[in-house]
């Protein structure tokens, strides 16, 4: 390794050895200390507990109809069953997963050490907005338990509104509740990016995962009001009995597509915004190097965010919308790709003739950027309307969306955790069980998802729980995967769980790397800063924490 | 003197923080009333006949008047904080007083209307009933469906009135033990912002509902 790592292997001074300094974790230790806590930090690890469960809930759904789909004719469900598996893993994954994974775990913990903040700008709405989070996760839970929704995670109407016997209301509802968690940390982030930044701390000084923090809050509070009110009238319709989107009453089912697409496509990129946010972090850190084009990485944060809301109608290309009307959604939709590309260039770019450690944060990083990439791309056919008609509903889409979605999002998130656990805990995990994790997930995912690839494109259709025996081959490969994946998600977890306790203690900047947050203790203190920081100088300035290093001897 | 709460630096921030909050937050009510807002456009579109006879039967008179209430409403919220920011604190709660009264004398007249409706049958549902008119094409169901986005609406606009009074409610209370000053009015203009969003609203679908088709 170079001389520059060789400082975090230092023993940290005596008096930054974790449980020495009074910090957020060791200010209580009631369970109520926790539960009515408003320090950003607090919550973000309530956060991240509850997320945790319900990443694990989705992902044992899935891991039962993978199981399932290893024979042609199904092994383990009942069809009614294998619908209610897909939906679940679908609504939980995306609902209370993956929107608030990023955003309200690593999101509430740095945005305010990002910034030199003492907090959110609204504490109490952030602790509610946890509280929103759980009633709506507690409701959807409910309605998978008792009976479960078989509409898929889209409710298409009129069969969720009209025919479903399932639990759409129950889980639309907590849908609809925990949205509003979504809405208030989204505005809580929007008014502290705005308005608690510390003295010095201008526009283009800000560390870019700030920058797509702020754009994925933009989306947020743009297009969550829209689906809670989509999904009170489908409510609406399933109590009274009138068409607001059935056919046979008058009703128009396009509209409710129309409504629910104008929220969940911008929803992918509520997604996808924050990983990339936390690669740009990572990237800089591990090359030791200034990120390339930093303006352009955070202008394209923005265009992403203000595009998203102008292309929903790519997912309805054979809805019987207008074709002229399909046209500009397609060329709306490759412009998306402009952005996104301008920032994988970047990033590239600041690979280039960086000094690369390949540490677990930075190859969570470059798979990110291999499989979102690869998503990308299927992301453009699919863009074009001649080829989506062939492919749409079909595994192509399913391998598509987990390109962005898994190989995107839970790269990034899994990277951010892994790159700021030891700011969190103040601990480090082991390096040797956490690169081997991070090399099962990136293979147990190709093998997953690209053979899913092969199965939409030779015609498999989605959601079905049985498929003709040609198939098989290419079924069992993914089922396969699946399960090399599931130990990749399961040792994290464990290994993470111990360096609580074993790992050794992190010091206050153990990567080294550029930002606020890393110039505070490791666990930070409740009021994060000692005295406010004045900031002088640009994010990433990795050259000049080189001179510094250089300057103190320490290397 | 305001108190400084936590996060915060100065007073001054904290105060530009609240308004920026409140103004984050009625985007938010913007998009969410936007949703039906287009539902509805896009059912007038395609059925602009049931709608417009839909639209002859509510009662003007009463909208009418009605729209005159909340704009006076909205000015004496806007007068209410003028006063606390020339520190007249008797005023405040005087135009305080005045802007429930007006919210109230919205909330009964809209009552009233709806039992009117209710009355008619207008309501939808099982017993929604509504006869065209002899020679006519229109199909009753879609006239269910404007009174259908008549009464969501309408009913998810009083909801916001009744929040908006509550909360005036509190600061009139807090207002009458002297709790605000000219140095500490961000929960008053918050609420005014609030209120006057909710007088916007209005302000659209008095037109879009009982103007239509006149």
């Amino acid at each position: 390794m170079s001389m520059l790592v060789s400082a975090p292997e230092a023993e940290p001074a005596p008096a930054l050895r974790l449980g020495r300094h009074r910090n957020y974790l060791n200010s209580g230790y009631t369970v109520a200390s926790w539960l009515f806590s408003t320090d950003h930090k607090r919550v973000a690890i309530l956060y991240l507990i509850a997320v945790t469960l319900f990443f694990f809930l989705g992902g044992a759904a899935a891991v039962i109809f993978r199981i399932h789909l290893l024979t042609p004719k199904g092994l383990l469900v009942q069809p009614e069953t294998y619908n209610k598996l897909f939906t679940a893993h679908g609504l939980i994954m995306v609902f209370f997963f993956l929107i608030p994974s990023i955003p309200a775990v690593l999101g509430n913990f740095l945005v305010p050490l990002m910034i030199g903040a003492k907090d959110l700008a609204f504490p109490r709405l952030n602790l509610a907005s946890w509280y929103i989070f759980m009633a709506g996760g507690t409701l959807m839970i409910g309605a998978t338990v008792f009976g479960g929704v078989d509409t898929g995670w889209t409710f298409y109407t009129p069969y969720s509104s009209m025919f479903s016997n399932s639990n759409v209301m129950l889980a639309a509802l907590g849908v609809f509740v925990a949205g509003f968690s979504s809405i208030l940390t989204g505005l809580n982030f929007i008014v502290t990016i705005h308005k608690m930044r510390a003295p010095g701390l201008t526009w283009f000084r800000l560390p870019l995962f700030i920058w797509a923090m702020y754009a994925t809050s933009i989306i947020m509070v743009l297009g969550t009001p829209v689906l809670a009110m989509t999904l009170t009238l489908i409510a609406i319709e399933r109590i009274l009995r009138i068409g607001i989107f059935d056919p046979a009453l008058g009703g128009d089912p396009l509209l409710f597509q129309h409504l629910f697409w104008f929220y969940s496509h911008p929803a992918v990129y509520i997604m996808i915004l924050p990983s990339m946010g936390v690669v740009t972090e990572i990237i800089p850190c591990f090359c030791r190097k200034r990120i390339f084009g930093y303006g352009f990485i955070a202008v394209s944060s923005l265009a992403i965010a203000s595009l998203s809301f102008v292309v929903w109608g790519h997912h309805m290309f054979v809805s019987g919308q207008s074709i002229y009307g399909g046209m500009v959604f397609s060329f709306l939709s490759y412009l998306v790709a402009i952005p996104s590309a301008i920032k994988v260039f970047n990033w590239t770019a600041t690979l280039h003739k960086g000094s690369v450690l390949l540490q677990t944060p930075m190859l969570y990083a470059l798979g990110f950027i291999g499989l979102f990439t690869m998503g990308g791309c299927t992301g453009l056919m699919l863009a074009a309307m001649g080829v989506d008609i062939h492919v749409t509903g079909t595994y192509f889409i399913v391998a598509h969306f987990h390109y962005i979605m898994v190989g995107g999002a839970v790269m990034g998130y899994l990277g951010g955790i892994h790159f700021w656990w030891p700011k969190m805990t103040g601990r480090m995990y082991s390096e040797r069980w956490s690169v081997l994790s991070a090399i099962l997930i990136f293979l147990g995912f190709n093998l997953t998802f690209f053979p899913q690839f092969v199965l939409g494109y030779l015609g498999m259709p989605r959601r079905y729980y049985a498929y003709p025996p040609e198939f098989q081959v290419l079924n069992v490969m993914s089922t396969a995967g699946a399960s090399i994946l599931a130990v990749g998600y399961l040792l994290p977890f464990s290994y993470l769980l111990w360096s609580l306790k074993y790992g050794k203690p992190a010091g206050p900047n153990p990567w080294p790397a550029t930002g606020l947050e890393w110039t505070t203790q490791s666990p930070p203190e409740t009021e994060n800063f000692e005295v406010t920081p004045v900031v002088s100088e640009e994010a990433y300035a990795y050259d000049l924490l080189k001179l510094k290093e250089g300057g103190s001897g320490s290397a | 003197m305001a108190q400084l709460e936590m996060p915060f630096e100065n007073i001054e921030q904290q105060h530009e923080t609240n308004t920026f909050g409140m103004w984050v937050f009625l985007v938010t009510e913007v998009m969410f009333f936007g949703a039906l807002l287009s539902g509805y456009i896009v059912y007038r579109y395609e059925y602009p006949d049931a709608f417009a006879a839909g639209s002859g039967h509510l009662n003007l008179t009463l909208g009418t008047i009605n729209t005159a209430v909340l704009l006076c409403s909205s000015l004496t919220v806007a007068l209410g904080v003028r006063a606390i920011q020339l520190d007249q604190r008797k005023s405040l709660v005087f135009f305080l007083a005045i802007t429930i009264l007006l919210g109230l004398a919205f909330l009964g007249v809209k009552g009233t209307e709806y039992y009117l409706e209710y009355k008619e049958g207008f309501v939808p549902g099982a017993s929604f009933t509504f006869t065209s008119p002899v020679q006519s094409n229109i199909d009753s169901r879609h006239v269910e469906l404007f009174f259908l986005f008549y009464f969501i609406m309408t009913s998810v606009h009083a909801v916001h009135m009744i929040i908006g009074l509550s909360i005036f409610l509190v600061l009139l209370i807090r207002a009458w033990r002297r709790r605000y000053s000219a140095q500490d009015y961000s929960a008053i203009e918050c609420a005014g912002l609030y209120w006057h969003f909710v007088d916007i609203i209005w302000i659209f679908l008095y037109p879009l509902l009982y103007l239509i088709g006149r």
